[in-house]
């Protein structure tokens, strides 16, 4: 208790405020994320079919899911610049000693992102005037360019999880930096393919989950069924994958960071048959309250047999781990990303079911309302998991070399919370102005499909060049482009 | 390798103040443009030719502080600390601009266009302002390591000139480029609209500089020494003279070449401020070397960086051949609203 009190006066009082405005804002870039990597690949899927098979639904689909990216990618692209400033703002500790360290995976990522940037800026502003073969193809690396800018970041973090490639000097400096192995970290394999996964899992049930909605409201066209399938196939195939390589990013967790093991669940004297906790609350005192608890089951999925011996909370002094609260908030965080996953793979085993047997969507609403809220739930993991990850590692910045007190700014904790309030209210209008956008352009699509347009007056062909405020303002006059005059194909 | 590493620092500083700040001028010019009905004609001008390549202008700034905090670890650190406010303020700003310009193109009621591209216009302004105060801070000495955040380091006679001569720089970078465009898309009104606006940057430009010689001399002495002697000298002496033949090609509507010379001008003054302040990343607190990042990384960052230029390089080339070429154009309504053929039964 001496140690904690004591270590609580070192904490500077802006250190609650910069975590706060870490997490708000990672956790709120994180919701895009799965949408940066992967939405680009199940738009090509649509594409390839579009063009493949000559299927004007499907290219439909692609153009659509393009308009999304854009809108939905630049705000990607402003929640991530937000992120590298308070590296700097909120971090300079970290980054002023170990910038150099684990910096490098940045770099990759900057690199792939002006990548992707690039290669999106083609793809969305290409369907109009680029050859369909050589649109098509520009875009083929876009995924692999998301897969390395997820690689950088994923870099970062397992290094801050598991650090090593470098030595202290007698000042506690790192020196003899070797890159490979502060990339390569022990976390880093097990983290990349789980959140790669994770990704990909994510967006197709995202996807997937509109045209549900619509599927439910009774729009069983073949639109909706292509639009359904095509992301819902992907999300299932990958269920199960994420299911074992889940598994064994949590035995990587339990040999690499035996406390954060712990904390996930609540063990809290090291032994053997050692049981499993559903839920339930961890007491400063080391005693559990509620949950379900089931003999022997830890010690067995840690380590394949009850006499597993199992690290607990107390083998870590006091002032180097997580406190009982935040070992029960990953502990909860944990348990629901795992219900909910195992609760994704009987959706996607439920769909595979009734494919083999009746090479059929299943008909069900009920399966059509999981498959609705099936997005939701992927995108609580995702949010769960990075809380397990984070939080797990406290007090540690940089695991057992830097608490997150001495990485912090000596910027006033005032100023920080001003900066809290002012980016909590910013990112609350920028995330319901981004749905809004959406919802606006979903209902105009559906007016189209139904056929409603028909009967609004129609445009001249300048309209069709996107700006301008459409009806408001009647303008012909804009400046065109020279193409443009040889007649517009949809005009 | 560290002064390897700084130079690609300076180059791509360099980058992001062209590709970046074009961008920023061109919302400088929206702010200006007036109301929406007589702005309407130049605001779609500026949306057109921004929209392709915003995203990517951006990443620059992104690669420019990852190479600080990889290469230099101290000299973010200290920068980040004693600059707090004006780099707090310009990441609003960042994001302020992003979200207007990203949601004023889906958004159809003239009320909330209005809105976005107010929020778009004022920090395509304020940015910028900020951006450059930071600069004239770490030009007049301010900021050292261990110096905590004050309002002495960005709220100064050095800063608020470096501020507003950065401003000025993108609204005439903006400009140009916004007349070429405009020559571009054949609207000949805009061309002379543009440049214009080009001159009358330009000339603000000038008047900045000659305010701001008097206030460096006393309050950046370092920096003034060395800008007046040797090499920086010549390159900003070169500057200026790439700017005026700018001005000249614009009246005599040589509009192809304009935009090489703007850029030019541009990076010309760059790499004179980068000459002046050698050896030192902080005048006259932290040098290249002091500063520099552990050896085996910088060499990997020079990898890296070399790597990159392989595969960006030509990929960034075909995106712009692509946007002068007028290849490339957003979805327009008549695309994703396209009736599907007749609804079939599933
Ligand atoms: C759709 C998303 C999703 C789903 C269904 C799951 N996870 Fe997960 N999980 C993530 C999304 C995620 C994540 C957000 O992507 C994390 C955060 C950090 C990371 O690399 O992946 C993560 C982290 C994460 C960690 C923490 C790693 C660390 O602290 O370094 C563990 C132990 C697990 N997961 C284990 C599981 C298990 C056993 C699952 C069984 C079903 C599971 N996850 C499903
Ligand atoms: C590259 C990826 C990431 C990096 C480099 C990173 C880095 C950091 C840093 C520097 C902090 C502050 C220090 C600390 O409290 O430990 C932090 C805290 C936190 N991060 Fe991460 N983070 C990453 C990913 C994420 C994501 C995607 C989430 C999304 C949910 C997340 C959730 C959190 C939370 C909840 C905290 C607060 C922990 C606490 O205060 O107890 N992190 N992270
Ligand atoms: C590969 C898909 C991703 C996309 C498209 C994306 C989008 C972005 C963008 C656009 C930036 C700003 C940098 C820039 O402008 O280029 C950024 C930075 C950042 N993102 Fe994401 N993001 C992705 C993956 C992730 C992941 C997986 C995480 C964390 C779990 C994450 C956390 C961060 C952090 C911490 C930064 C700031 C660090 C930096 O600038 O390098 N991002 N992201």
């Amino acid at each position: 208790m001496h140690s904690a009190l004591n270590l609580l006066a070192q904490t500077p009082p802006q250190t609650l405020p910069a975590r706060q405005l870490m997490a708000y804002t990672l956790a709120s870039h994180i919701l895009l994320v799965p949408m940066g990597v992967a939405l680009p690949f199940i738009t090509l899927l649509a594409h390839y079919r579009g063009l493949r098979r000559d299927d004007a639904v499907a290219l439909q689909l692609a153009r659509r899911w393009s308009a999304v990216m854009a809108v939905q990618f630049a705000i990607g692209i402003v929640t991530g610049t937000v992120l590298t400033f308070e590296f700097g703002l909120l971090w300079p500790g970290m980054m002023g000693r170990w910038g150099d360290v684990f910096g490098l995976g940045f770099g990759v990522e900057a690199w792939a992102f002006f990548l992707e940037a690039v290669l999106i800026a083609i793809y969305l502003y290409g369907w109009r005037r680029l050859d369909p073969k050589v649109h098509f193809w520009l875009a083929v690396p876009l995924p692999f360019a998301a897969l390395m800018g997820a690689f950088g970041i994923i870099a970062a973090n397992s290094w801050m999880n598991t650090p090593q490639g470098f030595t202290l000097d007698a000042q506690g400096k790192p020196v003899h930096v070797t890159v490979q192995q502060a990339v390569f970290t022990p976390m880093f394999g097990p983290e990349y393919w789980h959140f790669v996964v994770a990704m990909f899992l994510t967006a197709g049930y995202v996807v997937a989950g509109v045209y549900a909605v619509g599927w439910l409201r009774g729009r069983r066209d073949r639109y909706h069924r292509l639009g359904f399938t095509i992301p819902f196939t992907v999300a299932a195939i990958l269920s199960p994958v994420q299911l074992v390589v889940g598994d064994a990013i949590a035995r990587a967790v339990f040999h690499r960071q035996p406390t954060k093991f712990a904390a996930m669940e609540i063990v809290w004297n090291t032994n053997t048959h050692v049981p499993e906790y559903i839920f339930g609350r961890l007491n400063a005192g080391g005693t559990i309250s509620g949950g379900l608890r089931i003999p022997q089951l830890d010690s067995v999925l840690a380590g394949f047999k009850p006499s597993t011996q199992v690290t607990g909370l107390t083998a870590t002094p006091e002032a180097d781990r997580p406190t009982p609260t935040e070992a029960t908030l990953i502990h909860w965080t944990f348990d629901i990303m795992v219900l909910l996953g195992t609760a994704l793979l009987l959706l996607a085993l439920w769909y595979a079911v009734v494919w083999l047997r009746k090479r059929d969507l299943p008909q069900s609403r009920w399966f059509f309302r999981c498959a609705g809220v099936a997005g939701a739930a992927s995108l609580i993991c995702v949010e769960c998991g990075w809380i397990t990850t984070e939080v797990g590692r406290q007090p540690w910045i940089v695991y057992q070399n830097m608490r997150v007190a001495q990485a912090v700014t000596s910027t006033r904790a005032d100023s920080v919370w001003t900066m809290l309030g002012v980016i909590l209210a910013l990112y609350v209008v920028l995330f319901a102005a981004f749905i809004t956008v959406l919802r606006k352009m979903h209902h105009r699509w559906r007016i189209a499909d139904e056929g409603l347009a028909r009967n609004r007056p129609v445009h001249p062909p300048e309209i069709v060049t996107p700006y301008g405020p459409r009806e408001e303002a009647g303008m012909a006059t804009g400046p065109s482009r020279p193409a443009a005059q040889d007649g517009d194909p949809h005009g | 390798m560290a002064e390897a590493v700084a130079w690609i620092m300076l180059v791509v500083l360099a980058a992001y103040a062209c590709a970046g700040g074009t961008d920023y001028g061109a919302g400088f010019w929206d702010l200006c443009a007036g109301g929406a009905e007589r702005g309407e004609r130049p605001r779609r001008l500026i949306d057109h030719a921004m929209e392709p390549v915003w995203e990517a202008n951006n990443v620059w700034l992104i690669f420019l502080m990852i190479i600080m905090w990889t290469g230099f670890p101290p000299f973010f650190a200290a920068v980040f600390s004693a600059m707090w406010l004006p780099l707090a303020l310009a990441v609003l700003g960042l994001v302020l601009r992003g979200g207007g310009f990203a949601l004023r193109k889906p958004t159809r009621r003239l009320a909330q266009r209005r809105v976005y591209g107010a929020a778009f216009a004022v920090s395509s302004l304020l940015t910028p302002f900020f951006l450059g105060a930071v600069i004239g801070g770490i030009a007049s000495g301010r900021v050292a390591p261990g110096v905590t955040a004050s309002a002495d380091a960005w709220s100064n006679p050095t800063s608020i000139i470096t501020g507003l001569m950065t401003i000025g720089a993108t609204a005439y970078l903006g400009a140009v480029f916004l007349t070429a465009d405009a020559h571009r898309y054949q609207a000949p009104d805009l061309v002379d609209y543009f440049r214009l606006r080009a001159w009358c940057s330009l000339a603000a430009l000038v008047v900045l500089a000659l305010i701001g010689l008097p206030i460096t001399h006393h309050d950046a002495r370092f920096l003034w020494s060395r800008i007046t002697t040797g090499a920086p000298l010549g390159l900003v002496i070169a500057g200026a003279v790439v700017a005026l033949v700018t001005a000249l090609l614009l009246a005599r509507r040589a509009l192809r070449w304009c935009r090489y010379t703007a850029v030019a001008s541009v990076v010309l003054v760059i790499a004179a401020w980068g000459v002046a302040q050698r050896p030192y990343l902080l005048p006259t607190s932290l040098t290249v070397s002091q500063a520099a990042g552990a050896h085996h990384t910088l060499v990997w960052l020079v990898i890296v960086t070399g790597i990159a230029v392989v595969l960006v390089g030509p990929s960034l080339a075909v995106l712009y051949w692509l946007d002068t070429r007028g290849k490339l154009e957003a979805l327009a309504d008549s695309d994703t609203e396209q009736e599907v053929p007749p609804a079939e039964p599933a």
